[in-house]
Formats: structure tokens, C-alpha cells, sequence
């Protein structure tokens, strides 16, 4: 049996959902007035370890499933859905979906694209992070917890987990594509405390995928990750207060690239462009950033935390150009965006859940490697700031204002990296920031795959990556003035 | 397949499946949803979804060592399997002296009514629902040209029931109801946009702000930002209007969780019975207010919910607490266990909300000469460890004690132990418009940074 074949089986066999019954279901949700509709089957299984203060003091797991059933007619989505996966509830559902089409206004059918591209095969796992043995995960946990401790006496409190996901997905179409995919995903993630002379503070580190549990343990990875966490506590132990205001920002590579994510990124996707909410709206074509600058989003990347062999309409994912040599070449888009725009279907269709309508969203999103050696950008910069690591971000869309929060960043001065500041917020314009990108590093980084995006209510899992640039002016949110 | 009701019962036996397995103890947590909204956009119906559904979470503990999961299957298969993970899973976890629930003798007995659901607002037809977010749609789009486009307007109902049983005799369920809806317009000027928005939320349906009201409300909020500029850096009084500055009392709260104390990862461990804010700044947390977005009759390990006095003009009076966050504290628990159905335990207020001082919200601006006022903040920039605040704001720029011109792209920044001691005014406009809220607060200084 062919991986593709498997999620059929699987909802076959499990909750007895046959092809034939799927087209009914569809013909009933399509009914006379509607352009598309699809169903959406999803049966996720989550379990999560946890250690705090020396001891593994919880193992949880999660299992849900359920099949949400779409109708498109126009601009308008009718939805609804089930945990109740039977061929009763998902007639009872297909009728509530379709209810939208009767409020249609216009009577010219909108075409709805057709998934184009071959179904990738990016992460073969033979056995998922959830099928491994739990004593394995348990005794991994008191060893990085031992590791971390060892690290330095500062070190008061630890607390690590192990999260993962199995998905089996399963989208059939009006159109008649039926497509599955098995998504596995993982997360580690370690926590500190120190504390010295009454002062504390806390480091974090993470990374995962859609990987096997040999990824943290093969090449004894996950000592970097406590390695990682104790030395972000200890270095914001002897932070001083960070400056407020404008200056010269380097932004070093990997993570920090949830500057694009936010400032760009979101701007881009294909609903707030076709509503014209968007700072970016009816700007393709236009210079959106220094020539230095190519943005891509990419979800075919292997084993990546932001990739997916389909999107969750079933469309193969893509590398979308989103900006080339400065100028902005496209959207993301779903279908039924795609169709509105008259505009090619990318793969970012996608939801949290079954209970969730799909929208356009990001994968992995990174900015191209420029020439410049990291040194010489940070040279360059007589008085700034130098910010490596993140926390979150947020960005207004109509405003186009983005905001990210620095966890590890440093004064530069006189070219020289010196003192390391406390986290402060950076916020800047979507639409101008990237026009004032100077200098674009050799060194390109993916970040660890910890990332989630919060946009509407629905979370998904993705990815961000950046060279060393240099930003010409960024507002910084210290408490120095 | 066979699929059960949720019901008490069920809980019940489920758990003397468990104790045929060896479990000591345990519970069940039992949710059941129903939930609808529409949007509509441009006067158009957007999006329509419907659905009912189902969750199941158990927790078991053998002796000191515990593990939970859930289910939205609730088969009898289902269920079997969910008892054997969750004992199987129970026998990995390490003996952890201060787990289990919480004494018998402490369980909550006679449940209060809380007037928590509208069952009449049940028959309220779906097309009367579209006609509620058209009619808001339309009180912001036509309220002034300069508003040209919208994101859209949303009505939404839940009707949930939650059951919780424990081995050692709690049984208890509420039911109740939300409804809600906003309209987020968006305004135009020379070229450069605008979003905001405004909405009302309510367990009774009855009690929802007009369609006229929600839509003018976001319609002055959004054309009041149009023409924004960046200020220069600077420190200066800063004032957080009725809908920001619930966010600090956010970030009181989850430095008052047990959770956050006895790991080490709050800026307030320690503080109980001392000075941590002005004597402006009185909290209280009230699970007993009747028809309250966060009142219920039990908490989520079914203790009694009550009212207390959380900050008494400034002094630090109770923490946050579980019966487990208690335990690690050497106190007992507060009545905030909140449970969702995947995890174990955690800590959350019920209503909780900055008491009202005397000053309008006019006299609080009138006393800034110059300095801002937030109507929006964005990012998550706080440090919860050491109450370092940096977060995106945006708002109005006030001078001489005037709103003079809208401001955006800037930061305020400081730390919230210093922001708490620089409360000097509170405002004597408090509405309870969710579980968290607050009036007008001024802090007296804070870094603002521009170009």
C-alpha cells in the first residue's frame, strides 16, 4: 500500500467512511447553488512528558477526531462539523454547510482551481515520537535535567517537555481529488531558572519537526538545547537596561526571522489582500524592499516544523517567491481566495483542525542568503543594537505596524558587540522595514522548529529563517531614553 | 459505533473502571459544546459554522504518581483504551508527595445559581443572527465616509455544559451561555489605513450592546487613529483606557499563579502581606457574581468559589492557588483551580478586576500635561520572571490634559513592580465587560520610545 492510500484505509477502516458514501455526501453538500465543497477527516493523537524540579511529574495524552464539511458559493463559507464521525452526522453537516449557498447573491459560478504539482513524500518516519516507548522519553527528560543542573551551581529550577502529534488527514473534494497525508510533528523543549545574589532570571531553547526521536537523542542534541537554555539565563542575569529608540539594528540569522513572518509575511496572505485590508494591497509589481532582499515561503522543505506534503485542502505545498530582489511577486493563497484573485493555487491552505475553515497561512518563510560575512555587517554599525533570539510577535495588518520581542540581544558599539541588554520590543511598518535592509549575510539559517502562528483564533505549526542583516533605523523599546 | 451521553454518571462509572485497575483516585472532566457564529463582510454573509461537540478527560493517580488524557470519542471502546493509557502511562511518572485531589471535607456541597445560561435565546432563528452582524456591519460602515471597508462583522453563540466527578464523591455540572458581537471597520485617509474595532459580550442575549451601539463605537474608535504619527522618545505619564488596561491585570494574575511561584517564575514570590502597588491599586477576584463571564459554582477540582480581597490598596492579600500550587506553598487553595479537559490542574481568576477609584476618565486625562494614552497594544514583551514590560502600543498623544493627535509605532516600556507602585489615578468607570477587567489607570511614568 502506498503512503497516499493509507489515510483512506485508515478512515475505512476505523470509522467504516467508504468512497462512495464521501460522493454522496458531497453531492448533497454541493446542491444547485454552491461552487465547491469538501470534507475535511482528521484524527490527531497528542502525548506530552513533562519534568519540573528533578521529577517527571506528568504524562498526558490527547486523541481527537473529527470531519468538518465546507460549501464555497462565492464569497461565502458555509461550514460545519462533527467529532461524531458517521455518515448520518456528516449528512446532517453537509445540510448546515450548504444553507450558505441560498444567501449567494450572484449567480456566475466561481472556478474553484485545481491542485496542481506531485504529493511530496518530506518526512518518511518510520517510528513517530508518539510510538516510541514512554520510559524512553521519561529517562530522557531526567537526563537533560541532570545535564542542565551540572552545567553551572546557578542553575535553581528545570523544566523540559516532549510534545508530539500524529495526524492523519483526509481531504475529499467536490471536484473529485481524495488526498491524505500522515503528519508527525515533535517538540523538545528545555527551561531554566538561575539565580544569583537574589537575582533571577530564565532562559529557554527548543527545536523539534516532523522527525523521529533519534533527532534529539543520535548526536546527544539535546545537551546543545540545555547548554542553550542555562546560558541565556545566566547571560540576562548581567543585563543591562536596553535603549529606547530609533537606531541601527543587525538581526542575526535563524530565528529572528519571525521579522518576516510578521512584517511581511502575514501582509502577504491572499484574504486580506482580496478584501484590501492589507498594507500590501494591489502592490505587486512594486519595490517592497532593498534589492538585497528575496523572501520565499516554502513548505517542501524535508522534515521541517513549518512543511506539509499537502495543504489542508489537499493542494501539493509550494516555494512561493514572495519578494525577489525587492519586488513583491506574490501572494499566498487557498482555494478559495486562489479563485476569487484569479490567481495560481501556492499550498498555504490551511487549519488548526477539523473544527477549524481553512485560510492562507504561512510555511516556512525565509529570506535568500546575501554576501556579506556576519562580521562585517556588525562592523558596520558605529552605535545599535544586536538582537539574536526572540521571543514572540504580533502584527496590525491594516496598519502594517509589527512588533517582535528580543530575548538575547546586545549593544554594538563602534562596530565592536558589547554588553548584553535586557529583552525589549522592536516594532516598525511592514510595507518600509525591509527597504532600509543594508547589508545581507552569507548565512543563511533555518530556525530550530519551535515556531507557531496565531492568526483568527487557529494555531498552526511553521517555520522562519534569516541571514545577519542590517536594518537602517528600527524603533527599539528599551527603557533607557 | 455505540457513542454514551455525557453524563455524571458516566464519570462514575468510568472512574470505578479505573479503581478495578489499581487506580487510588481520580476524575473526570466532561465537556460538551454547541457552538455557532457568522461573519459577514461588505453587507454580504461571509461565513456560516455550526457544530456540537464532545470532549472527555480523565486523571488517575496511583498513590503519589499521577497522568492524564482525553478523548472526543466517547465509545465504549474508546474509553476502555483511554483507562488503560492513562494507567499505563500513570506507572512512568515519578512519586510526587504533594499530587492528589483535593480533602473531601473541603468540596464544594450546596451549589449556587449563577444565572450562567439563556436557554430562551436557544430558538433565536439563524437568519435573525445574520441580521445582528449586518445591522452592526452597517452602524460602523455608514457612519462616516472616510470609512471605506471593513473585516468583517461577527455574531456568535455557545451553549456548554461541564460535568466533573472525583473518586472520593464530588459530583457536579453547570451549563452556560455566550454570546457575542464585534465589527472591525476599517477607515481610510490619504492613502494610509486604518483598522480597530469594538464588541460586546454577554451570557444573556438580552444584554448585548444594540448593533447601533457596537458599530458606532468601533467607528469612532477606528477614525480617531486615522493620521497617526510617530512621537519622539521620551519619558512620561502614560494612561491605559478600559480595554488595555485589563492587561495588566492579565499579568497580575499569572504572576499570582501558584504555578508561577512556586517555580520561581514570578516577580512576585515572596510578597504575600507586603506593599506591591499604590494605594490606588485594590484587586478582587469573584467567582460569585451572578451572570459573570467567569463565575461558576465549583472550581475545576470542585472546591467552593468565593470572593477575596486579592490586593487591598496595594498590600499583596492571597495568591492564586490550587490545591497542588498550594500544597508546594504551604497554603491552602484559593478556590481557582481551572481545569481543561487535556491537563491536569491549573490556576486561573474567576472575575477579576482593579476596583473603581473616583476620578472620571476626563480628570485622569485632564491631569496629564503631556503624556500618552493606549487604546491598542500589541507583542508579548513581558518577563514574567524579573516584570520587565516592553510591548507596541498605539493610542493617542494627550497635551494639556487634552487627546490631541493619534500616535502608532511606538513602545512603552518598564517593569511591572515599578508599574504597579506607579498607579496614581484609577478611573471610576469599571465594566465588567469580561472576565478580566478594569476602569481608566494612570501610571505615572513610563519610557516611551518613538523616533
Amino acid at each position: 500500500m502506498t503512503q497516499e492510500n493509507l489515510p483512506v484505509a485508515f478512515f475505512s477502516d476505523n470509522f467504516g467512511i467508504r468512497a462512495g458514501d464521501l460522493d454522496k455526501v458531497l453531492d448533497a453538500a454541493l446542491g444547485k447553488k454552491a461552487d465547491y465543497a469538501d470534507l475535511y477527516f482528521e484524527y490527531r493523537r497528542n502525548e506530552g512528558v513533562s519534568l519540573e524540579e528533578g521529577l517527571v511529574k506528568n504524562c498526558s495524552q490527547s486523541t481527537a477526531n473529527g470531519v468538518g464539511v465546507r460549501v464555497l458559493a462565492d464569497t461565502k463559507t458555509g461550514y460545519a462539523y462533527t467529532d461524531d464521525i458517521t455518515i448520518e452526522n456528516l449528512e446532517i453537516a453537509a445540510r448546515t454547510a450548504r444553507y450558505i449557498a441560498q444567501t449567494r447573491q450572484s449567480q456566475v459560478p466561481v472556478p474553484v482551481g485545481q491542485p496542481h504539482g506531485e504529493i511530496h513524500d518530506l518526512y518518511p518516519v518510520k517510528t513517530p515520537v508518539n510510538d516510541v516507548a514512554l520510559e524512553k522519553k521519561v529517562e530522557l527528560l531526567y537526563e537533560i535535567d541532570k545535564f542542565a543542573r551540572s552545567l553551572d551551581p546557578r542553575v535553581k529550577n528545570v523544566f523540559v517537555s516532549l510534545g508530539s502529534e500524529a495526524k492523519v488527514i483526509l481531504v475529499a473534494t467536490s471536484q473529485g481529488l481524495v488526498v491524505g497525508d500522515i503528519q508527525p510533528l515533535t517538540r523538545l523543549n528545555v527551561t531554566c531558572i538561575v539565580e544569583e545574589e537574589g537575582k533571577r532570571q530564565i532562559g529557554s531553547f527548543g527545536g523539534g519537526g516532523r522527525v523521529e526521536f533519534g533527532f534529539f537523542v543520535d548526536n546527544r542534541d539535546y545537551e546543545r538545547y540545555a547548554r542553550e537554555a542555562v546560558r541565556q539565563a545566566i547571560l540576562n542575569l548581567s543585563a543591562i537596561d536596553a535603549p529606547a529608540g530609533t537606531m541601527d539594528v543587525v538581526l542575526g540569522a535563524g530565528w529572528p526571522g519571525i521579522l518576516l513572518h510578521e512584517a511581511i509575511g502575514h501582509g502577504l496572505e491572499g484574504d486580506f489582500n482580496r478584501k484590501k485590508t492589507s498594507a500590501f494591497t494591489d502592490r505587486i509589481g512594486q519595490k517592497v524592499a532593498s534589492e538585497l532582499c528575496t523572501v520565499v515561503d516554502d513548505g517542501t522543505m524535508p522534515s521541517r516544523r513549518g512543511s506539509i506534503n499537502v495543504d489542508d485542502e489537499g493542494t501539493p505545498t509550494h516555494r512561493t517567491v514572495l519578494i525577489e530582489n525587492g519586488t513583491l511577486k506574490g501572494y499566498l493563497q487557498d482555494k478559495l481566495n486562489a479563485g476569487l484573485m484569479k490567481m495560481p493555487l501556492t499550498g498555504n491552505g490551511r487549519r488548526e483542525s477539523y473544527a477549524h475553515i481553512p485560510m492562507p497561512r504561512m510555511t516556512n518563510t525565509f529570506m535568500l542568503a546575501g554576501e556579506s560575512e556576519p562580521e562585517d555587517i556588525i562592523r558596520s554599525v558605529k552605535k545599535g543594537l544586536y538582537a539574536v533570539s526572540f521571543g514572540g510577535g504580533q502584527v496590525d495588518i491594516t496598519s502594517g505596524k509589527f512588533v517582535f520581542s528580543a530575548s538575547e540581544a546586545y549593544l554594538i558599539e563602534d562596530g565592536k558587540v558589547t554588553k548584553p541588554v535586557k529583552g525589549a520590543t522592536l516594532i516598525g511598518n511592514g510595507p518600509d522595514v525591509l527597504t532600509r535592509v543594508s547589508m545581507v549575510g552569507c548565512d543563511l539559517k533555518l530556525d530550530e522548529g519551535v515556531g507557531t502562528c496565531g492568526k483568527d483564533g487557529q494555531s498552526v505549526p511553521v517555520g522562519v529563517g534569516l541571514p545577519t542583516i542590517r536594518i537602517d533605523g528600527l524603533t527599539v523599546g528599551g527603557t533607557k531614553a | 459505533m455505540e457513542r454514551f451521553e455525557l453524563s455524571q454518571a458516566l464519570g462514575r462509572e468510568i472512574l470505578d473502571m479505573a479503581k478495578a485497575k489499581g487506580a487510588s483516585q481520580g476524575d473526570a472532566v466532561m465537556v460538551e459544546s454547541d457552538s455557532f457564529f457568522v461573519t459577514v463582510r461588505m453587507g454580504e454573509v461571509e461565513k456560516i459554522s455550526q457544530a456540537v461537540e464532545k470532549r472527555l478527560g480523565l486523571r488517575l493517580f496511583f498513590g503519589n504518581s499521577s497522568a492524564s488524557a482525553s478523548t472526543s470519542d466517547i465509545s465504549k471502546k474508546s474509553i476502555e483504551k483511554l483507562v488503560d493509557d492513562t494507567v499505563r502511562m500513570a506507572k512512568v511518572t515519578a512519586q510526587d508527595p504533594h499530587s492528589g485531589l483535593p480533602n473531601a471535607a473541603d468540596l464544594a456541597r450546596d451549589l449556587p445559581q449563577l444565572d450562567l445560561i439563556d436557554d430562551s435565546a436557544r430558538a433565536i432563528l439563524v437568519d435573525d443572527k445574520i441580521q445582528m452582524a449586518l445591522d452592526t456591519e452597517k452602524n460602523a460602515l455608514t457612519y462616516d465616509a472616510r470609512i471605506t471597508n471593513s473585516e468583517g462583522a461577527e455574531f456568535s453563540n455557545h451553549f456548554g455544559r461541564v460535568i466533573y466527578v472525583t473518586s472520593h464523591g464530588f459530583s457536579g455540572e453547570y451549563s452556560g451561555s455566550t454570546f457575542g458581537h464585534s465589527v472591525a471597520p476599517v477607515a481610510s485617509q490619504n492613502g494610509s489605513m486604518q483598522r480597530d474595532y469594538w464588541y460586546s459580550s454577554s451570557r444573556k442575549f438580552s444584554k448585548l450592546e444594540s448593533p447601533k451601539s457596537v458599530g458606532e463605537r468601533a467607528a469612532r474608535r477606528v477614525l480617531r487613529r486615522l493620521g497617526a504619527r510617530k512621537i519622539k522618545t521620551c519619558e512620561c505619564p502614560v494612561v491605559f483606557d478600559p480595554e488595555m488596561a485589563p492587561s495588566l491585570l492579565r499579568n497580575l494574575s499569572s504572576a499570582l499563579s501558584g504555578y508561577s511561584l512556586y517555580k520561581g517564575a514570578s516577580f512576585l514570590l515572596g510578597k504575600l502581606d507586603t506593599k506591591i502597588g499604590s494605594e490606588h491599586l485594590t484587586v478582587i477576584d469573584d467567582g460569585t457574581i451572578p451572570g459573570a463571564h467567569g463565575s461558576r459554582p465549583f472550581d475545576g477540582e470542585g472546591l467552593p468559589i468565593r470572593k477575596k480581597l486579592v490586593v487591598d490598596k496595594g498590600e499583596l492579600k492571597s495568591y492564586l492557588l490550587d490545591t497542588y500550587s498550594g500544597k508546594k506553598l504551604g497554603l491552602g487553595s484559593t478556590g481557582n483551580a481551572s481545569r481543561s479537559v487535556a491537563e491536569p490542574p491549573g490556576v486561573s481568576p474567576a472575575n477579576f478586576y482593579l476596583a473603581p477609584g473616583k476620578d472620571t476618565p476626563d480628570d485622569i486625562i485632564g491631569s496629564v500635561k503631556a503624556g500618552l494614552y493606549v487604546t491598542e497594544m500589541i507583542g508579548f514583551g513581558v518577563n514574567m520572571v524579573t516584570g520587565d514590560y516592553s510591548r507596541g502600543a498605539a493610542g493617542l498623544w494627550i497635551e494639556n490634559g487634552e487627546l490631541a493627535y493619534p500616535v502608532e509605532e511606538i513602545t512603552i516600556a518598564g517593569n511591572l513592580k515599578d508599574m504597579f507602585q506607579n498607579i496614581e489615578m484609577v478611573g471610576n468607570d469599571l465594566e465588567m465587560r469580561g472576565r478580566i477587567a478594569s476602569p481608566t489607570v494612570k501610571i505615572s511614568q513610563m519610557t516611551v520610545a518613538g523616533d
